[in-house]
């Protein structure tokens, strides 16, 4: 069993925490201007990188805050974890 | 009165000795506090008697006006308040006092969970068979409080000892979580 680093609480077991999808995805700055495409480009679409991926994770059955992680895809390592309001750190894959 | 979440587990709780004295202690008052401003956080502590803790993963303890209170740390402006029963009503009102207009919470919630009191050389031992987090001394020395899974149970661990450790566990889930300690300590006891 894989151990994910929670900012807060330290190396918990994965299943303690739910996947979210990817980080850093804006909610659109005037909703109202969007095409259809436009929004379903902002709901549905998202990067699928071979290595490292800036993703949200929640801390579901510990602190049950959410955080952010960049996780390598082709290994699965969580190169680092940061919390929400802070830019996503350097890393090296 | 009403019967308490394990009230019909006592004797086969109480079965565990020598392995784990297991005792359910029901009905604490237990109020879910939210906050982040640190000036409400000590008024409320004050107010208390008892620091709120400021580690993560921690609690603190102490006695004042309301007795013994533990204030738990459940996230980083997240607390859980626990007192003897009954006095869930005044201390909302005393802590909502505390909190005065800063933005924040004081919620009752001492029929979520109830609490289950393990003690025993084999303590740590016996959680280990369904709970991930490191239980070692080195690791989870008293004062430790964290929430996590025990057997897919989510629950919090308070560590109050070497060999004492207080389970609070969702009202609805006790009654599973009694049956798991039964069969954890199987082991044990036939040993013993
Ligand atoms: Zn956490």
């Amino acid at each position: 069993m894989q151990l994910i680093p929670c900012p807060w609480c330290g190396p918990r077991e994965e299943a303690e925490f739910h996947y979210g999808g990817q980080a850093h995805v804006a909610y659109p700055e005037d909703p109202s201007a969007l095409t259809d495409e436009e929004w379903a480009q902002y709901v549905f679409f998202r990067e699928n990188p071979s290595g490292p991926f800036a993703e949200r994770w929640s801390h579901n059955a510990g602190c049950r805050r959410w955080f952010n992680a960049v996780r390598d895809t082709r290994t699965h390592d969580l190169l680092a974890v940061y919390r929400v309001g802070e830019p996503m750190p350097e890393v090296i894959a | 009165m009403t019967a308490s979440p394990l009230a019909a587990w006592r004797d086969r709780l109480a079965a565990l000795a020598p392995v784990l004295d297991a005792a359910e202690q029901p009905f604490r008052s237990q109020l879910t506090v939210r906050v982040s401003d640190p000036d409400a956080i000590a008024a409320m502590g004050s107010a208390l008697g008892v620091q709120f803790p400021s580690a993560a993963c921690t609690f603190t303890s102490g006695s004042g006006r309301f007795g013994d209170v533990e204030v738990l740390w459940l996230g980083p402006d997240e607390f859980l308040v626990v007192a003897a029963p009954d006095l869930q009503i005044t201390i909302e009102e005393v802590l909502r006092g505390a909190l005065g207009t800063v933005r924040g919470s004081v919620v009752d919630t001492s029929a979520q969970r109830t609490t289950v009191v393990l003690e025993g050389p084999k303590v740590r031992d016996v959680l280990a068979h369904g709970c991930s987090v490191d239980l070692h001394p080195a690791s989870a020395p008293g004062g430790t409080c964290v929430q996590t899974l025990l057997a897919r149970t989510g629950i919090i661990l308070q560590v109050n000892g070497d060999d004492r450790v207080t389970v609070l566990v969702r009202s609805s889930f006790a009654e599973y979580l009694a049956a798991w300690l039964c069969d954890a300590c199987s082991e044990y006891l036939a040993v013993a």
